[in-house]
């Protein structure tokens, strides 16, 4: 079906069909990434190696996300949908690091 | 055009006004079954995140006895069959089922030769004496350039846990980097399997020819959970695998 069919379904979630060289270029995109990812583990980034290999993940995981899920010609409820469970990912993370790093923070007697 | 309208009103059932209303349904509803996922694999990450803070160096030391060529294979893969899955729900798109067929398989065998590598570095761990319990037993190695031991006395409740036994505790905290690994990639593994046995159906169905260029929600749907397990991986990779390569 064409997106351009006068049908007032259109304005749920027409299908979009993704062409296959763009699927070829997320792929490759994504073995670059995992190249990058090992190569940058084996350097002495201090600090940041973690920084870098965390942002690496999260590139490759939005590439797969936006174009093999398709979610970049999804609706705006999807979209929702998805930045709701990274937040509720967030506070679970958060919530409970802000508990096990503070713990030590005041001196209670007899611990 | 009239055609195809009409091949569409038969692919949706009777409560969706249309075939793309139908269509949003089912993605929507997919996603929303994949946040419960994101959440439960997210349990799993928040442990890895509260015991990889609390024992830095056993961690890293841990990770050293994973094999990093096995798993970076194994990366290489599982994108690889996120790529064969991609192509399989657009030749479902287009209607092509020899096509739909071939990537269903090639995707299923990509999937297949994942576990099979697992399968070959969980045996290794097993000969290794990696595998939590009584007989764990991680080979002495020299630590890692800038890693010391004794940073992992900052234990929850800063109870310090170094003195005496530096290595008895080494080896205790190991075993808490193998549980988890065990445990995500096992979690992982398990998802794969369940993958499989969906992959399997769909190419049965897609050899009899059921679906179609209006209907092929199945292919687009497994699409996107073959596609969620994938992303996992490429989270697990690095935070597993690839902690203090450098030294």
């Amino acid at each position: 079906m064409k997106s351009e069919h006068p049908s007032p379904s259109h304005n749920l979630i027409s299908e979009h069909i993704v062409p296959p060289r763009v699927y070829f270029a997320i792929f490759a995109s994504l073995m670059v990434l995992t190249a990058a990812t090992v190569a940058a583990a084996f350097m002495d980034l201090g600090p940041f190696n973690l920084a870098v290999a965390l942002v690496i993940a999260t590139i490759k995981a939005t590439l797969v996300v936006l174009y093999f899920m398709h979610v970049r010609y999804n609706p705006k409820l999807v979209w929702l949908a998805i930045a709701l469970a990274v937040s509720w990912l967030g506070v679970l993370v958060v919530v409970t690091m802000s508990d096990y790093l503070s713990r030590t923070w005041l001196p209670f007697p007899g611990k | 055009m009239q055609a195809d309208v009409h091949a569409a009103t038969a692919a949706h059932a009777h409560q969706f006004e249309d075939a793309a209303q139908q269509r949003e349904a089912v993605t929507l509803g997919m996603w929303a079954f994949l946040v419960t996922e994101i959440l439960f694999f997210g349990g799993l990450f928040t442990a890895y995140t509260l015991y990889r803070w609390s024992f830095p160096a056993a961690f890293a030391l841990s990770s050293h006895h994973l094999d990093v060529v096995l798993g970076g294979v194994n990366t290489v893969v599982l994108i690889c069959s996120s790529l064969t899955m991609a192509m399989a729900v657009h030749a479902a798109q287009i209607g092509r089922r020899r096509g739909l067929v071939a990537f269903l398989l090639l995707t299923l065998l990509l999937g297949g030769a994942f576990l099979g590598i697992k399968a070959v570095e969980y045996h290794h761990k097993y000969t290794e004496h990696l595998i939590p319990g009584h007989s764990f037993r991680m080979a002495p190695e020299a630590l890692p350039a800038g890693v010391d031991p004794a940073s992992d006395a900052i234990i929850a409740g800063g109870v310090p846990s170094v003195n005496p036994g530096v290595a008895a505790d080494l080896q205790r905290h190991a075993q808490i980097f193998f549980s988890l690994y065990f445990a995500m990639t096992g979690m992982h593994a398990l998802h794969m399997i369940v993958g499989l046995g969906l992959l399997t159906w769909l190419l049965l169905a897609a050899r009899g020819g059921r679906f179609t260029r209006e209907y092929n929600s199945p292919v687009e749907i497994v699409g996107l959970y073959w596609h969620f397990v994938d992303i996992v991986w490429i989270f697990l990779f690095p935070l597993l695998y690839l902690i203090g390569r450098h030294a």
